[in-house]
């Protein structure tokens, strides 16, 4: 195997090479190897999320018919590492009262959370950090991290407010967890592992947003909620909140939080693209080389990103009732059905030949979306007439 | 391993005397986080990689996030007061001495006591054979089908105790 | 490699300060917190002996989800009581809740 085909291991064996020439014993030269991989994959991501912050901002820019930062650099590239500079500069005000090592705490776990989720993140058939054979539920315990990193932010900062939004954003991170976990399963079912590594390698043949649209949509629409991204920001609204479970915060530590949301974002458009379309697979340009593949899975990441980025600039945003009440009555009982059709139809064709699967896959995932649509709108039916029942009176007197 | 062992039992053992030391009920709910941690890395280390990660989301991420919210609904004012053991705190430091004395002389006597651990069979894929084993008839489907019954009926449980009445229905 | 003892002993040592917690806090959440402690202790009991006498039979791992079922049951249960507790006498510490009525 030479570089291009496996440029990991044949790094990690030259540094080793060299490491136990020097005289160092195995165990140490494998440990002190590991951890420079930490280090370089950790540095990777968080240069990666110095430019989605660029890309922030010119996309709402775009979004509201307007330039973004053009100033500052060509196009405004440099304009991140200003925004850095400034954050560092900032003063950073500890208010009084509050608990010291969990206020300091919280951001760090909150990146934390999310800079451990790149282990299991396969960009190549060769290229992944450790090929856990649960990675899903890993996926699910690293945002259990997360909520853990908002309770501890929003009550250590002494601020009814900052409690109040850090409340509704765990009551809502929570919630979602569950249509997000049922959807999970059905990659789960349709590839038979819950390795990310297995996942990806199943697309091979028809990427699974074809067998399954809905569960790319409620698993879409449940990592939105996840990231406390709008439409589902309640916790984070100025108007609302003030600033949320991230009131209290100034300086870097802000830059933590917002950073490290941003990541996510970035992170869980890579799970949509990896989950649900294809991975690294893009017709065969996967097969030259792990580095291509690599690519191809951060421009899907991207994709995904811009998606979420979409949905943030587009809608408004939802109260937290409507919230909870959207989750409970309709997310969850709608992933469940799709959960049992999709593993009913996986174990009655699984001989028959894959376009009669992929077919009526799809087809009935159409069907329960039809079904879904039309008991919506009979409900808005049935609702709109009460209103109109009450007013009816009143447009009667009116002159036609 | 060894090591890594060592450092691990310290520190379930560190943060499991500081949740039942701690004043602020708070901190002793997150040096609970901790200790759950530890025994998630623990699981880790004995081979049951699902065990640790179902460890961390359902321990971690639910159960520790429902004690730091019973926590913050139950308490008189934001500061908190009086001392944190009972008076009679020595007899029960005493009697949990006498505990872990007790369990460790009972267990020593035991022949397999310091047994080593076999390596497992290659290819053995732990995840699938739990899995067989929760749901095919003659393991153990059954106790899997009793337990999620019990689970709904805490959850329903849980909702009607702590529902109130005042403000549970002022939406539609 | 680890001798058995060492994880039954660390779990022993588990289990005795969950007991210490659960006998001598005043505050009900305090005494749950105590409890789970317990819980976690019995369950590295478990995994142990799945991994040292018998991998293959998974028995060991089953009754540990089991465990786990009935911890998370009955916290929500218990802190639900608990906080319906302090809805009605506005206090939680154990020592003060000793009268059936008023």
């Amino acid at each position: 195997m030479n570089f291009w085909t496996n440029p990991i291991q044949m790094t990690a064996d030259w540094l080793m090479g060299t490491l136990t020439g020097w005289g160092m014993t195995e165990v140490l030269a494998s440990i002190l190897t590991q951890l420079i991989g930490i280090v370089i994959l950790i540095s990777i991501m968080l240069v990666i999320d110095i430019l989605l912050v660029w890309i922030e901002r010119k996309v709402v820019a775009r979004f509201q018919d307007r330039l973004g930062p053009n100033r500052v650099g060509p196009f405004g590239l440099i304009q991140p590492f200003a925004d850095i500079i400034k954050l560092f500069i900032k003063e950073n005000i500890t208010p009084v009262g509050v608990d010291k090592v969990v206020y300091n705490l919280a951001p760090i776990l909150s990146v934390f959370s999310v800079l451990i989720l790149w282990a299991i993140i396969p960009l190549a058939p060769a290229i992944i950090g450790v090929d856990l054979n649960v990675g899903l539920l890993y996926l699910v315990a690293a945002g259990a991290i997360g909520t853990l990193s908002i309770i501890m932010a929003g009550w250590s900062s002494n601020n009814k407010f900052a409690l109040l939004g850090a409340f509704r954003q765990v009551a809502a991170m929570v919630s979602y967890e569950i249509p997000m976990v049922i959807t999970l399963l059905i990659p789960t079912v349709l590839a038979g592992t819950m390795g990310m590594l297995g996942i990806s390698e199943a697309q091979g043949g028809m990427w699974y947003v074809f067998l399954s649209p809905l569960a790319a949509l409620i698993f879409l629409i449940s990592a939105v909620a996840e990231l406390g991204r709008a439409p589902f920001d309640l916790s984070e609204g100025e108007s609302e909140v003030v600033a949320g479970f991230h009131i209290e915060y100034s300086g870097m530590k802000f830059g933590w939080f917002y950073a490290g949301e941003l990541l996510h974002a970035f992170t869980f458009g890579g799970f949509w693209g990896i989950l649900f379309f294809g991975g690294y697979h893009f017709f065969g340009l996967e097969n030259l080389g792990p580095l291509v593949a690599a690519a191809i899975v951060l421009f899907k990441a991207l994709l995904g990103y811009w998606v979420i980025m979409w949905i943030k600039y587009t809608l408004m945003r939802i109260r937290i009732d409507h919230m909870l009440a959207f989750n409970w009555k309709f997310l969850v009982p709608l992933s469940l059905v799709v959960l049992i059709v999709t593993a009913l139809l996986n174990t009655l064709l699984r001989d028959a030949p894959v376009w009669i699967m992929g077919l009526s896959m799809f087809l009935s995932n159409a069907l329960i979306a039809w079904i879904t649509v039309e008991i919506l709108r009979g409900r808005s039916r049935t609702e709109r007439e009460k209103a109109e029942g009450l007013a009816q009176p009143v447009a009667e007197t009116v002159n036609h | 391993m060894t090591i890594l062992f060592l450092i691990t039992a310290v520190v379930i053992l560190a943060s499991a005397v500081m949740v039942v030391s701690s004043r602020n009920l708070v901190h002793a709910a997150l040096w609970l986080v901790s200790a759950l941690f530890g025994v998630a890395v623990l699981y880790a280390m004995l081979n049951a990689g699902f065990m640790a990660v179902v460890q961390v989301v359902i321990y971690i991420g639910a159960i520790a996030i429902l004690f730091i919210f019973a926590v913050m609904l139950t308490r008189r004012e934001m500061r908190d007061t009086g001392p944190g053991l009972n008076p009679n705190w020595w007899v029960s430091a005493v009697v949990s001495l006498l505990t872990f004395g007790g369990l460790a002389y009972l267990l020593s006597n035991w022949s397999g006591f310091s047994q080593t651990s076999a390596d497992l069979p290659s290819g053995f894929d732990a995840v699938g054979a739990l899995g067989d084993a929760l749901i095919s008839p003659d393991a153990y489907v059954l106790p899997f089908e009793v337990a999620s019954i019990l689970l709904v009926a805490a959850l329903v449980g849980a909702v009607y105790i702590a529902f109130n009445p005042q403000n549970g229905d002022n939406h539609e | 490699m680890i001798p058995l003892s060492w994880y039954l002993i660390l779990s022993a040592a588990l289990f005795s300060i969950g007991l210490f917690g659960v006998l001598a806090r005043r505050n009900a959440v305090a005494i749950l917190l105590g409890v789970e402690l317990m819980l976690n202790a019995v369950n590295i009991n478990l995994v142990a002996f799945w991994r040292y006498l018998d991998p293959v039979q998974m028995t060991g791992q089953v009754f540990t989800i089991i465990v786990f079922a009935v911890a998370a049951a009955e916290v929500a249960v218990g802190l639900a009581l608990v906080i319906s507790v302090y809805r009605n006498r506005k206090t939680v510490v154990a020592d003060e809740l000793d009268m059936m009525k008023w």
